[in-house]
């Protein structure tokens, strides 16, 4: 049996197209960072040396490759800017995700136990946001919490605070607009795993004495670990390299690595250290990632 | 033990369940049978505590529960897809009602290892379900619902996802465990084959009401109306123009038949439509009418017709009659022999016969 007859040609191009799509824009990319990344910060155009002239012939070329080296890579790991940069962005992707998982879910929850009809509507509301651009959307926010903004006018109406609150340029305005972004991005995997999920399985186990709570815990929440890890990883990753976010609503004293990074490469002119904190960035956030992929192999093995 | 007054459930302005008052006594095995969206499947959940009463009790051993919540009540429950946890392995599901019992380690090990015996299921305790076949995966169900001893287990459509061959001998399998352990079964089902095979008594539904509560072979051979008869096996009716009392016998005119005699049912025939019913294997067939004198005095209603179609069952054989007095009448002949001379053929002139106690008379 020739397993080459399985597949005729379109259906085989179908097949290589994501791999095609892979090489060239990621693994091509990826390439130039990384050569970036192991270059020095020139006052030049490109701002780097040493830069392969293809032209120039073999023993130029050869010198280029012997001028490369890791030293941003050092500098990054020996500089507390970046590593403090590092440390916070994964505490303010931890935190924001447990937030948004801990809102996310209830409103899930009770999307997927609405009536058929009102689903479909409650999915509309879920993405409707979507149809404004994300930073007029922010700078609503910005509206909202600055000084004299609608909030502290509602908490002043209501004698909730006697002063104003400073919201604006801390990190609860931050997670506020964090958490108010990236929350469709939990409750859609998080609603479509609950949406399927057999109504007779919770029936069965308060048939089978569970009350509530417990039919929660030990069935509805098991059967929803698909989509807990797929909102999870949809919403950590993306924070983790967040920049526009903290750099809107946070105070200006302690920075993400995003924030950083678009320092080192707009304002610093810096492309070695943000090419080479970018790379960190990837490895760094590679170890979720392939932990969600060990999870979908251990559902696909599991589903059949 | 279990006692159902003047239930009903609807669902916005659709009654599901329409006053249904119901009986059951321990040790029974119960069958609601009707057609799909008759109610029997909301009447189960009201019984298990998916779906509150509008209106009604339900009273379990004296106790109203008709509002109690699934796992206050000492009653449970076979689903009909199942409902396997599919993240628990075998032993874990049939535990998890015995865990939630608060039993003790020990005992749940041994009470698990007796439902794994009892249903068959020895060496797939570590199974996941979706590593087992549809039959195994019934058993599980069965194990898991048998497992906490309850009062009452209830099974929706427990055998409609098998294979007719399965389906067959679980039956058998289900009746000598009900026998064995001496509980109080009620079956839902759409299957009128399997509530008589199975069930001691049945409740057949339509609309949301109990139609008729009786054993198969009263539901059977004396059905209330004429919707009963026909939903439960075949049944040839002939629609009465005219009653003439003859003695404890009744002569009924009717249109497709001519003049049958028929048994003085037991409530009069009053002023509304009626019909006379007759099971098609009830009716014989020959080629001259009833051989013996004793037949002859038997079989007062002799219908003459030619076979009209014929549909080998192997078991037995339908014949479709067409009668000189324009009805159709069906009988069924049991396939006797393996080598059969004498069985008949299209259009061959036929006498169907039968006496007048195995006619029924059907008012509404």
């Amino acid at each position: 049996m020739s397993s080459r007859r399985i597949f005729a040609r379109p259906a085989r191009f179908a097949a290589i197209a994501p791999y095609v799509w892979m090489v060239l824009f990621f693994l091509v990319p990826f390439a130039f960072v990384l050569k970036i990344s192991l270059s020095q910060t020139a006052i030049a155009q490109p701002p780097y040396e040493p830069v392969f002239d293809l032209s120039a012939g073999w023993d130029a070329l050869k010198a280029a490759f012997a001028a490369l080296s890791a030293d941003n890579f050092r500098l990054i790991g020996s500089d507390d800017i970046y590593v403090f940069a590092y440390v916070r962005s994964l505490t303010v992707a931890i935190t924001a995700t447990a937030l948004l998982l801990l809102i996310g879910y209830p409103i899930a929850y009770g999307m997927a136990r609405l009536p058929k009809r009102w689903q479909a509507v409650a999915m509309v509301l879920v993405i409707v946001p979507f149809w404004t651009s994300f930073l007029i959307r922010i700078y609503a926010w910005i509206n909202i919490l600055q000084h004299d903004g609608l909030l502290n006018q509602i908490l002043l109406a209501l004698h909730l605070v006697s002063q104003p609150v400073v919201w604006l340029s801390t990190d609860t305005a931050m997670y506020i607009g964090i958490v108010y972004s990236y929350l469709p991005f939990m409750i859609l995997p998080l609603y479509a795993t609950l949406a399927k999920m057999e109504p007779a399985l919770e029936e069965a186990a308060g048939d089978l004495g569970a009350p509530p709570w417990q039919v929660f815990w030990l069935v509805t929440f098991p059967l929803s670990l698909p989509g807990v890890g797929a909102g999870v990883l949809l919403c950590f990753i993306p924070i983790v390299g967040e920049f526009v976010i903290p750099d809107l609503l946070a105070g200006s004293n302690a920075l993400m690595i995003g924030q950083t990074l678009w320092l080192e490469f707009f304002t610093n002119k810096d492309w070695p250290v943000a090419s080479a904190a970018a790379i960190v960035l990837l490895v760094v956030l590679l170890v979720p990632l392939m932990l969600y992929e060990r999870l979908q192999k251990r559902q696909l093995e599991q589903g059949r | 033990m279990l006692r159902i007054e003047g239930v009903a459930k609807s669902f916005g302005t659709f009654r599901a369940v329409d006053g249904v008052s119901l009986d059951i006594k321990a040790g029974e095995f119960f069958a609601l049978l009707g057609p799909s969206g008759c109610g029997k499947t909301t009447l189960l959940r009201m019984l298990a505590g998916f779906e509150a009463p509008d209106e009604g009790r339900i009273l379990l051993g004296g106790k109203d529960i008709a509002q109690a919540l699934p796992h206050e009540r000492p009653i449970n429950m076979m689903f009909q897809n199942y409902a396997l946890f599919p993240h628990l392995s075998v032993r874990d599901n049939i535990a998890f009602g015995l865990k939630r019992a608060g039993m003790a380690r020990a005992e749940i090990a041994t009470r698990v290892a007796e439902m794994i015996a009892l249903v068959k299921l020895d060496g797939l305790e570590k199974r996941k379900p979706d590593q087992l076949s549809g039959g195994q995966r019934q058993r599980v169900a069965l194990a898991r619902a048998l497992a906490r001893r309850p009062q009452l287990l209830l099974l929706d459509e427990p055998l409609a996802a098998l294979d007719k061959k399965l389906r067959e001998s679980t039956q058998g399998e289900l009746m000598e465990l009900q026998r064995r352990l001496g509980m109080t079964f009620i079956i839902v089902t759409h299957d009128q084959e399997e509530a008589m095979t199975m069930a001691s008594r049945i409740g057949v539904m339509k609309s949301g009401k109990l139609a008729q509560v009786a054993p198969p072979r009263e539901l059977y051979e004396a059905p209330r109306s004429r919707w009963i008869a026909e939903f439960v096996g075949d049944i040839n009716l002939f629609d009465g123009e005219s009653k003439l009392r003859d003695g404890h016998r009744l002569v009924i005119g009717t249109r497709d038949a001519g003049a049958l005699v028929v048994a003085e049912p037991r409530e009069p025939v009053g002023a509304g439509r009626f019909a006379v019913a007759i099971r098609p294997e009830k009716v014989k067939l020959s080629r001259r009418g009833p051989v013996s004198e004793a037949g002859r005095e038997t079989a007062i209603n002799r219908l003459d017709g030619v076979i009209a179609d014929i549909c080998y069952l192997g078991g037995t054989t339908t014949y479709k009659v067409k009668l000189d007095t324009g009805g159709v009448l069906q009988a069924s002949v049991a396939n006797s022999a393996r080598i059969d001379v004498d069985a008949y053929s299209l259009n061959q002139h036929v006498v169907a016969w039968f006496t007048p106690d195995d006619c029924v008379v059907l008012q509404s």
